[in-house]
């Protein structure tokens, strides 16, 4: 056990923990945002920089303070090294930079967009971003493109954090989702649009943090804040068949994996449940789900207006 | 107890006089008020003859704006309806399709958009909230009607017609929108 200190906050951890996980064991406003970074998929991080921290002090045997910030995601822990998140200027700074770079080629079209209320870079933008953008030049634009039956994808609006394509590779046996290109030039694509249809290609719209990957099943159905998110199960061969459904009345709009606070899928007996297609997008009867009770919603999100649950904390309170 | 305004008066029960009792000292005084009256200037208008010039600031009818080439704006975002504290805005949304390009702004447009008049409490917060300029209240009054349907105003009478068009420049004009 090695001990680090994260806006001066001391924590014990395991040697090889990153930065990131290690302030994820304090919680609260000591994590960082990550927009790449994505636990349950191995590889993920080290793309956004979204996680930029200050290390001021390396470790006990070279307490030099390192020359630039570090991404937390995949830098680990030393023994006595001091980490400054929201503690350091130059972090708040610098993270402020990243939102405007991530917003460079990002369409403003949060009205038009799905993901919007429930979208990592919309709070990033909220929490970091500056006013205006100083970009002048015309942002890419690429025509929406349907991936397989069930998945619209919209090239303008991604960030290039390769989760979707991670979760290609990790949740499916052959690859037919990847990047194309390099660079600013980088996109998105099935190889020669072919269509993703594994059983499980349905978590790369929960994996996407912006609206790039979108439920075809459930387009410009309703604004997620109109909807009530339920905890509901099933019986499926193929997946847990643990599930959020988003109902609106009796209507199902939408299925979605359980997502935990920083919007990663739940992870069970360390097998993280993601849900197979069949699920996501072909069970929209309230007949075939056990409405477990609702979901819980950060007071923060826009989704929990109008949102009521009772639990045994909210009662206390 | 003691009074707390002070304003308070002792009821007296005396017995009234003979000219109290005659009345006519306090209606012929009542009348004198009423004559008076007619030589005064007239506080109603002649509606629908003579109109009121509102304030800028008035609020009334929704409009849901087009652009300049008449495609409307709303792009059935939601936040009107989430803003909205009565709950009198429900709408649904559609996908625009190829060849509609001249008829909504966005790809994503209001299929259904209503307003419930009896609900609304013209706050103004649609109009806030909207980031597509779409929504407006204009100065013009709510009709009244014999039906409670006939208050939820649904697409037909809400959007602007483009020969016809609803001036909203002093809508623009107040409040934060002057500033910028």
């Amino acid at each position: 056990m090695i001990k680090v200190t994260i806006d001066d906050i001391e924590i014990e951890v395991e040697e090889g923990t990153t930065i990131m996980n290690a302030a994820r064991m304090i919680g609260g406003d000591v994590v960082p945002p990550a927009m790449c970074y994505y636990s349950s998929l191995p590889g993920t991080g080290g793309k956004c920089r979204t996680c930029l921290v200050e290390i001021a002090a390396g470790s006990t045997k070279d307490p030099r303070p390192m020359p630039k910030l570090m991404v937390s995601c995949s830098t680990t822990v030393q023994d006595g090294m001091i980490v400054k998140n929201r503690t350091s200027e130059k972090v708040i700074e610098n993270r402020g930079a990243v939102v405007e770079f991530l917003l460079i080629n990002h369409p403003l079209d949060c009205p038009v967009c799905d993901q919007a209320g429930e979208c990592d870079l919309q709070d990033l933008g909220f929490s970091h971003g500056k006013e205006g953008s100083r970009y002048e030049e015309e942002k890419r634009t690429f025509e929406p493109i349907d991936i397989g039956e069930n998945i619209k994808l919209h090239m303008n609006r991604c960030i290039l954090c390769y989760r979707c394509v991670h979760v290609a590779n990790q949740l499916t046996d052959q690859r037919v989702h990847g990047a194309l290109h390099r660079g600013d030039h980088t996109e998105i694509s099935t190889y020669i649009e072919k269509a993703v249809d594994n059983d499980f290609s349905g978590n790369m719209i929960d994996v996407c943090p912006v609206g790039a990957l979108t439920d075809r099943s459930a387009r410009f159905k309703s604004r997620v804040w109109f909807l009530k998110p339920m905890n509901a199960s099933c019986e499926c061969t193929k997946c847990s068949g643990k599930a959020v459904v988003w109902m609106f009345g009796k209507q199902m709009y939408r299925v979605t994996t359980r997502q935990d606070q920083y919007g990663e899928v739940e992870v069970k007996d360390g097998k993280p449940e993601w849900i197979c297609n069949e699920c996501r997008f072909d069970k929209k009867d309230l007949e075939q789900w056990t409405i477990e009770g609702p979901r819980h919603i950060s007071r923060n999100s826009v989704i929990s207006q109008g949102h009521y649950e009772v639990s045994k904390t909210n009662l206390l309170k | 107890m003691q009074s707390l305004s002070n304003r308070s008066k002792v009821v007296s029960n005396k017995p009234m006089t003979f000219l109290e009792r005659m009345y006519l000292p306090v209606i012929f005084g009542g009348m004198w008020i009423t004559f008076k009256h007619l030589f005064k200037k007239n506080v109603t208008l002649q509606y629908p003859e003579e109109q009121k010039v509102f304030a800028p600031v008035y609020r009334g009818q929704h409009v849901l704006k087009r652009d300049e080439q008449g495609r409307e704006n709303c792009t059935a975002c939601g936040l009107c309806a989430v803003a909205c504290p009565a709950e009198a805005i429900t709408m649904i949304a559609g996908e625009r399709k190829k060849g509609d390009e001249d008829k909504y702004r966005e790809e994503k447009y209001a299929e259904v958009y209503e307003i419930n008049m009896l609900r609304c409490i013209f706050c103004g917060l649609c109009e806030e909230a909207c980031p597509k300029e779409a929504i407006f209240l204009t100065d013009r009054i709510v009709p009244s009607q014999y039906e409670r349907e006939d208050f939820i105003m649904g697409k037909d009478t809400l959007v602007e017609d483009m020969n016809n068009r609803i001036d909203i420049s002093l809508r623009q004009m107040t409040g934060k929108r002057g500033e910028k």
